[in-house]
């Protein structure tokens, strides 16, 4: 049948799966907007307030759901608006189709009105992305794009279509094939044979967990494999939920700002399975301390993640899913009593505690209060200090439970990733931990929750500066408090209510628990605003570059 | 960790904007370049490219695996320096007054090159070869006045059955 471009964009996004798109309006993709009315019925698409904001959204939804997120955005600064939210997801392996529209093909190349290059600027920031210039390649690009996005290590996408490309009209076939996600699940058996011989030698096995676990929805072969070979668990910040907080593995976040015990009993290991990690500089500190007196057995989808930032002494490739269930169908029953009563006794280990006082409101008590009542509903972070109290205080239950900028580490994020990740769920309440700092980079967005009286309970650690900066001026910088010093005047109470939402002030535990018991019985968007010390520290944290030895306990 | 020249073979899929994608990836992942050369194959769906890099054997691994990850690279290998053919074409262009002509004649016969272009002011050779005979060439043509030269780096492929099929 003879179909506009436009319209093949539409048919193509339903075809594909995407019954939720975000996005914001303009005049190049007017046409794909005049489609999206006439098939509302199919796709339910959310106007946000800015292009960032759909972005952030789209890969909140794309994480909460496992599907593939999609952003729709016009050309020139509604394209280069959704670059911060494109890295995001590139760093954090989000799948993401982003659709932008550009000038009539015949108009580019000549700065014209609202023309970038979006696919040049882009370019490293996406799997891959395409320029569609010729409207009967237009269908099979965008099964591409969502081929792409989600197979093997998932990732943006990028489609740049042009006006002229929109209007064109071409023959449209509905029952064309849909390209083949190629399997990963084709495992080496000697790689596993391998490894298992490795697993087996080992006399204090340790099991470092990434975002590759929950990507590949593989939580459960993991805790079965922790308990195969009688490791014990430390986790990424994109792997936290793999593993639930109460469980015995458990040993929280390593690295930088991880739990003491994660970090040396790693650093205690004779041999670290990671699986589905990348390495981050933030976990591995001083990578050669890191790296010596143990043995690397790297299980990852995407090889070259194999030796970049650590050399492994053995890996296997594939999807992890498949590669847990074949090791641990290779793998005989371990048991290491005395590795494990260490673990034990690094767990029950005074520097093991994060405790803060109980008698003022803390990041501590503020993340345990709404943890308490919010049990295993979805959580997003913003960027900076509250972002790692929620890692270290947050009692996790179930995978895919918290959606945080990871490898970006975007501030901002926090607003439109709750927005996508509460839509994603169907609208189960969602809570937001953010700061003064991050919450005014896209507060804009309580508008798009008040719009759709989203059940969202924006917590706002407030501490008068940019917490995280502070403490490493602090720490680094000699207390010379280079623009970190916030002191606004804002109202978060008068916002929230200027926006159409709630707003509560908690200067104690009392008060919090109040405004909790409101915010959890409220049918629309809360924001409570949390008044905390301006000192209040992330600890421990081993300072960049860093070992274990190097770590800041008080 | 030693470093050292080594060469890296693709083949790409023939579109506008592979290029950048391949070069882009070397610049981002802060990897070394020394020349870069692109062509059609006998398939016009497919180019082929010759990288001249170096480093150690972390980047050498990184380049190939990054390479393969690029959605347009279809093909990448990394050519093992006893089984590889080497060819670079060296275009110089220089000054000469008629008495020279008879050495230049020589130095060309000696280097199997050819001269490509003659004027009343200038002289201009061909050359192709491995890049230390090319390099050699050039050193001794220092003796006249080079107005301009230009050199295409080197193109490679495997001797007897050692090829880079795309599968």
């Amino acid at each position: 049948m003879l179909l506009t471009g436009a319209e093949i964009v539409v048919k193509e996004l339903v075809a594909n799966g995407a019954d939720v798109v975000f996005g914001y309006p303009g005049g190049s993709v007017l046409n794909i907007y005049d489609e999206l009315y006439k098939y509302s019925d199919k796709i339910r698409h959310y106007l946000t307030c800015h292009e960032q904001g759909a972005c952030h959204a789209a890969d909140g939804y794309a994480r909460v759901t496992g599907r593939t997120g999609v952003v729709i955005a016009t050309s020139g600064p509604g394209a280069t608006n959704l670059v911060t939210g494109i890295a995001n997801a590139y760093l954090d392996s989000t799948p993401l189709v982003a659709i932008t529209g550009n000038v009539a093909t015949n108009m580019l190349g000549r700065d014209s009105f609202q023309e970038v290059d979006i696919t040049g600027i882009t370019m490293p920031i996406t799997k891959h992305n395409f320029l569609v210039k010729d409207p009967t390649k237009l269908a099979e690009t965008m099964r591409e794009a969502f081929r792409i996005a989600q197979s093997g290590r998932p990732g943006p996408v990028l489609v740049d279509i042009p006006k002229d490309v929109q209007t064109a009209r071409v023959e449209y076939d509905e029952s064309a094939p849909h390209p083949a996600c190629r399997p990963h699940d084709a495992i080496c058996p000697d790689a596993v044979r391998r490894a298992a011989e490795l697993i087996c030698a080992a006399k204090r096995p340790y099991i470092y967990c990434g975002g590759g676990v929950i990507k590949a929805d593989a939580a459960g072969e993991l805790i079965a494999f922790a308990e195969k070979i009688d490791a014990p668990v430390g986790l990424s910040i994109m792997g936290l939920t793999a593993v639930p907080y109460e469980h015995p593995r458990f040993l929280g976040m390593v690295g930088m700002h991880g739990r003491f015990a994660a970090t040396k009993a790693l650093y205690d290991s004779d041999l670290v399975v990671a699986i589905g990690v990348r390495f981050s500089d933030r976990a591995t500190g001083n990578k050669a301390e890191f790296m010596q007196g143990r043995k690397f057995l790297h299980i990852d989808i995407d090889a070259a993640e194999i030796g970049k930032n650590i050399g492994a002494t053995d890996c296997i490739l594939g999807d992890v899913k498949a590669a847990l269930k074949k090791l641990i169908e290779a793998l005989p029953t371990l048991r290491h009593p005395e590795w494990n009563a260490h673990i034990k006794s690094l767990k029950e280990h005074p520097d093991n505690s994060i405790d803060m006082d109980p008698q003022r409101l803390t990041p501590q008590s503020v993340i345990e209060g709404a943890c308490r009542r919010h049990g295993d509903g979805i959580v997003a972070t913003d960027v900076g200090q509250h972002q790692m109290w929620v890692t270290q205080y947050y009692q996790f239950k179930k995978p895919r439970t918290l959606v945080t900028s990871g490898g970006l580490g975007t501030m901002g994020f926090g607003m439109g990733a709750a927005i996508g990740s509460c839509i994603g769920t169907g609208g189960k309440r969602t809570v937001l931990f953010t700061s003064d700092g991050s919450f005014h980079m896209n507060l804009n967005e309580l508008a798009t929750a008040v719009t759709n009286n989203l059940p969202l309970v924006v917590i706002v650690l407030n501490n008068q500066v940019l917490g995280m900066v502070r403490q490493w001026q602090s720490l680094f910088f000699g207390g010379r408090y280079s623009n970190t010093t916030l002191e606004r005047k804002t109202d978060y109470v008068r916002l929230a209510e200027a926006f159409g939402a709630k707003g509560y002030r908690a200067l104690t535990n009392e008060e919090y628990e109040k405004a909790l018991d409101e915010a959890f019985s409220s049918d629309g968007p809360v924001v409570i605003d949390c008044v905390i010390d301006r000192d209040e520290r992330v600890l421990p944290m081993i300072p960049p570059g860093g070992g274990i030895g190097d770590i800041i306990l008080r | 960790m030693g470093n050292e020249q080594f060469v890296v073979s693709l083949l790409v899929a023939n579109h506008a904007g592979v290029l950048t994608r391949v070069s882009s990836l070397f610049s981002r992942r802060a990897f070394n370049i020394d020349s870069l050369t692109v062509g059609e194959t006998e398939n016009p769906e497919l180019s082929r490219m010759t990288i001249v890099s170096w480093g150690d054997d972390y980047m050498k691994d990184q380049i190939v695996k990054q390479l393969q990850k690029l959605q347009d690279v279809k093909k990448v290998q990394l050519m093992k320096k006893e089984k590889t053919i080497l060819r670079e074409l060296l275009m110089i262009k220089i000054a000469i007054d008629k008495e020279q002509l008879p050495e230049v004649k020589e130095a060309v016969a000696t280097y199997r090159a050819s001269i490509v272009d003659l004027s009343p002011e200038a002289i201009t050779i061909e050359i192709t070869g491995e890049t230390p005979k090319l390099n050699a060439f050039v050193d001794y043509m220092r003796q006249y006045k080079i107005i301009e030269m230009t050199r295409t780096g080197p193109t490679a492929m495997g001797r007897g059955m050692y090829c880079l099929e795309n599968d």
